[in-house]
């Protein structure tokens, strides 16, 4: 059966040359007419097997593909798409295509690629066939079963076979098509069987096991994915707060202009990724290169604000929140009149878009995976920089006693400015990362400020250990309550949870000991 | 082409020979009256600064348009703008100080269902004329506000039916994700009447809300694919505003939901939203207006020029409230010149039945219930970040802001 059909796919080949013209003339009739006949057609073209219909539909999907008021359809290289010669391409215009078009496109271009040399092609195909099953499908995917030999392609392959069996009339192949689909791990499976079940009320109880392996599977998934969600939360938390963890818990300089300074952070991205846009051999490392630039230019704002203002001002909280609440209003404003009220677009990279498969078939996003790899290294950064530099060591001394500090000569105006600088730097940092997930935009950092005393308050002031417990606990209760509660209510429960928590324990989770803590 | 060139140079010949015999004619009867005021309300800092200065600029242009013309009844208009930044009891502020310090002659602004909630008593308490250019969810008519964007009927009840329609990809399960205020509860309320009369039921809706600002979507795109996973063809329907649609339009993009397996409609995402996103993986997703950029038309094109020229920027776009509040600008104009002066009390009965060929390229009438006629359309997301119209009305459909759908309206007058 299956080399026959094999056979048959050969001489449909060998006998091409011939007769393939009125065959594509007869399949291309309609294409471009409206959105329905350009679908029949290109369901027509997808069924005819012919791989010259290849590069007509992919120019179809991609938008290229143009038609001439005479009805003779254009590959993007102005050829006609049925003789292969050159064609006048006055007054063509694009076939457009809807949702329904991409629909039909994308297994008619799945059934037409199994065959493809190229194995990337072929899972891609075989994804495309799974996604649209049909009848007719079975023959072709028992053909390009009997050739496949990567194993992963051919475990796609069997999950699209089993699909199409599922509509076939044969109840001995409709189920092992079920007992098949039973080991997949993927909600389109089981959308698939519960819509097998609904036509097939005889096959229930079959079904109905395989739908309970498929459930089980996911509800592990489902917990690893909302655990993910929790990290990655917790990691954007940990980010926007690092800064705050130094200036507030190290310094206690209440700054409502932190928000501003991720912000800052973000339009610095922004602007290394416009200076970096002309050369194209730079463009990649736009965002790597946004690091240092928006550490740079956070602290330098810092160092700024902390010399000009705040010394001015150590000893008085409520004068320090108000003068650093008008800064962050200056600095939102001015970031306004200089770029615009208007979004900022930072491009993702391309290898921090889409969604990594993990084993077990746990899928995460890249952008959300390399933030939380990002906010480790920060925090391993920072306990570096205090426990082993130089500065660190004044930074802390300077904390602990600043009058003893000063007569061991320490200069600790310096050093102020320094810690100021350093705290400011790393909500830069956090605007680096945000500026891949959120927008950039003038009022970027309103939304982070409150989130991030939050976290320091519960995690308790003056500890980076706190913070990091405090943004990850928070992170994954948050994520956790989200399903049930919803994001409004979620944020609200994690709010009044953390306000009876610090009724209980004032100092937070990890509040330090000591004279110096006390006073 | 080549036909038309020398025809449209004796055109812009005469109309500049016309401009320049005009010209010293309108200069002194400019200075004798005193000037039209024309008050602006709209955001230009917060949340909501993403969608509203364009509005402002084209307000301005607008101002600049007619004052090129001659301006209205022989009068220079002159533009009042204030910035209620985002906070909605500043809008109330604002719109009292544009009516009492400012005394404007009408006011176009708000975009927000909640910033014109809080705006409404003002106006008519002092009688003032707004003008207000965003579709909304109905439910509301005030002698003193004319309304030029949508009501359900012509922008949410159309385009869930096209989801549901052999076109539309034949979606049986809907998910309704919105901002947390009263434009999307009350239009996911009409629609749920309306998916309930079609045999949807309550199991088959999935409903959701966010904060404005929300950026983490992560575990709501993955509940909905989830949501998705469960049999019967899935759609979305999105009343998400303002900013927060840009890290929700990414997040659908890296979670690879495609629009050929769950279609994404949006009601207040157009041009200018999308014009800080990468609109490649968001191919096919799509949005229900009265208005593309690409809406072919001579009035459009005029439309276009007018703003490209106005901002000085070859690139920019035009988007749905924009021209709703050029028409609404127009008509306005159209009225005060027909009841021959700007007091609030003659202009509302003359703008009613005012008509006028919108950039969207249909005729559009100013209805009775202070709201328009107006097409439906709904367009794809291009790679190039503009709409491909798939669906559209055959004429101006007329607004209903008491909707059907809506249990309590049963016994209200139509």
């Amino acid at each position: 059966m299956k080399r026959s059909l094999l056979g048959f796919l050969l001489v449909l080949l060998l006998a091409l040359p011939a007769s393939a013209q009125d065959h594509l003339a007869t399949a291309l009739t309609g294409l471009g007419d409206g959105f329905g006949q350009t679908a029949e057609a290109v369901e027509r073209l997808g069924a005819l097997g012919d791989p010259r219909a290849i590069p007509l539909l992919r120019a179809l999907q991609d938008g290229t593909l143009r038609r001439t008021p005479a009805g003779t359809v254009l590959l993007p290289d102005d050829t006609d798409a049925m003789t292969g010669a050159k064609a006048d391409a006055a007054g063509a215009e694009g076939v457009r295509i809807n949702n329904r078009v991409r629909q039909v496109l994308r297994g008619a271009l799945g059934r037409l690629q199994l065959v493809s040399p190229d194995a990337v092609e072929r899972l891609a195909a075989a994804e495309a066939v799974f996604r649209t099953p049909g009848l007719e499908n079975v023959p072709l995917l028992q053909a390009a079963l009997a050739r496949e030999t990567v194993p992963r392609i051919r475990a796609q392959l069997e999950l699209a076979l089993a699909a199409s069996q599922l509509r076939a009339d044969d109840p001995a192949g409709k189920r092992d098509a079920i007992a098949r689909l039973g080991t997949a791990a993927t909600t389109e499976a089981r959308a698939l069987l519960i819509e097998a079940r609904i036509v097939n009320p005889e096959l229930a109880t079959a079904i109905n096991v395989s739908i309970a392996a498929i459930e089980q599977r996911l509800q592990l998934r489902r917990i690893a994915e909302t655990l993910f969600q929790g990290l990655s939360l917790g990691s954007v938390l940990l980010l926007a707060a690092l800064g705050l963890a130094v200036t507030f818990g190290v310094m206690g300089v209440i700054n409502m202009a932190h928000g501003e300074f991720v912000m800052l952070g973000a339009y610095a991205t922004f602007m290394v990724q416009e200076l970096c846009r002309g050369i194209p051999w730079l463009a990649p490392w736009a965002l790597p290169l946004a690091v240092p630039a928006a550490f740079l230019l956070t602290a330098a704002a810092g160092a700024l604000l902390e010399r000009g203002l705040i010394r001015h001002l150590y000893g008085r909280p409520l004068e320090t929140l108000l003068m650093t609440f008008g800064v962050g209003m200056i600095l939102q404003q001015a970031v306004r009149l200089a770029f615009g009220a208007q979004n900022r677009e930072v491009i993702s990279p391309a290898w921090m878009q889409g969604t990594l498969l993990l084993p077990g078939g746990i899928a995460v996003t890249q952008n959300r995976l390399w933030i939380i790899v990002f906010g480790i290294a920060v925090l391993l950064v920072v306990v570096a920089a205090i426990r082993f530099t130089r500065f660190g060591l004044e930074m802390r001394a300077v904390v602990q006693n600043r009058r003893i500090a000063a007569t061991m000569g320490i200069r600790t105006g310096r050093v102020d400015a320094m810690t100021f600088a350093f705290g400011s730097g790393l909500a830069g940092l956090a605007g680096v990362a945000l500026s891949q997930i959120d927008n950039v935009s003038p009022n970027l950092g309103t939304g982070y400020i409150i989130d991030s005393f939050m976290v320091v308050v519960f995690g308790g002031v003056g500890s980076l250990a706190g913070t990091l417990v405090g943004a990850l606990t928070l992170g994954v209760v948050n994520k956790m309550l989200e399903p049930y509660a919803g994001a409004v209510l979620a944020k609200v429960f994690v709010l009044v949870a953390i306000m009876l928590f610090i009724q209980r324990r004032p100092r937070g989770l990890f509040a330090l000991k000591g004279r110096a803590a006390e006073s | 082409m080549s036909a038309t060139t020398p025809l449209l140079t004796r055109r812009l010949a005469l109309a500049g020979l016309g401009a320049a015999l005009a010209a010293p004619a309108f200069r002194p009867s400019f200075a004798q009256a005193a000037p039209i005021k024309i008050g602006v309300l709209h955001s230009l800092s917060g949340t909501m600064a993403i969608s509203e200065t364009a509005l402002r600029d084209t307000v301005l242009m607008m101002v600049e348009w007619a004052n090129s013309r001659g301006g209205v009844l022989g009068r220079r208009l002159e533009a009042v703008v204030v910035d209620p930044a985002s906070n909605w009891p500043l809008f109330a502020e604002k719109a009292r100080e544009l009516l009492q310090v400012h005394k404007v002659d009408v006011t176009f602004g708000c975009w927000t269902s909640v910033s014109r909630k809080s705006v409404l008593p003002v106006f008519e308490e002092l009688n003032g004329l707004l003008f207000y250019p965003v579709q909304y969810e109905g439910e509301e008519e005030s002698k003193n506000i004319f309304y030029t964007g949508a009501a359900p009927n012509q922008q949410a009840i159309p385009a869930v039916e096209y989801l549901m329609s052999e076109d539309g990809g034949a979606a049986r399960r809907i998910a309704l994700l919105g901002t947390d205020y009263v434009y999307p509860r009350t239009t996911n309320r009409i629609l749920r009447g309306f998916l309930n009369s079609k045999g949807i039921t309550n199991a088959d809706i999935m409903e959701e809300y966010t904060p404005f600002g929300h950026s983490d979507w992560q575990g709501i795109v993955a509940r909905v694919k989830r949501f998705a996973g469960e049999g019967k063809k899935t759609a979305i329907v999105s009343t998400i505003n303002g900013d927060a649609n840009v890290p929700f339009y990414r997040e659908l993009g890296n979670q690879g939901i495609k629009a050929e397996d769950i279609p994404c409609v949006a009601f207040s995402v157009g041009e200018e939203e999308l014009a800080g996103i990468d609109t490649k993986p968001l191919v096919g997703h799509l949005a229900a207006w009265n208005y593309f950029m690409s809406s072919p038309g001579a009035a459009n094109t005029e439309f276009k020029q007018l703003w490209q020229a106005y901002i000085k920027n070859p690139k920019r776009v035009t988007n749905d409230p924009m021209e709703a509040t050029y028409t609404g600008f127009r008509m306005w104009m159209q009225a005060a010149a027909k009841a021959g002066t700007t007091a609030v009390d003659a202009v509302t009965p003359a703008l009613i039945g005012q008509k006028l060929m919108a950039p969207c390229g249909y005729e559009e009438e100013m209805l009775p219930n202070h709201h328009l006629s107006k097409p439906v359309l709904i367009g794809e997301v291009e790679a190039n970040g503009q709409f491909n119209i798939v669906w559209k009305t055959p004429n101006a459909v007329k607004a209903e802001n008491w909707s059907p759908f809506i249990p309590e309206n049963a016994n209200r007058r139509r």
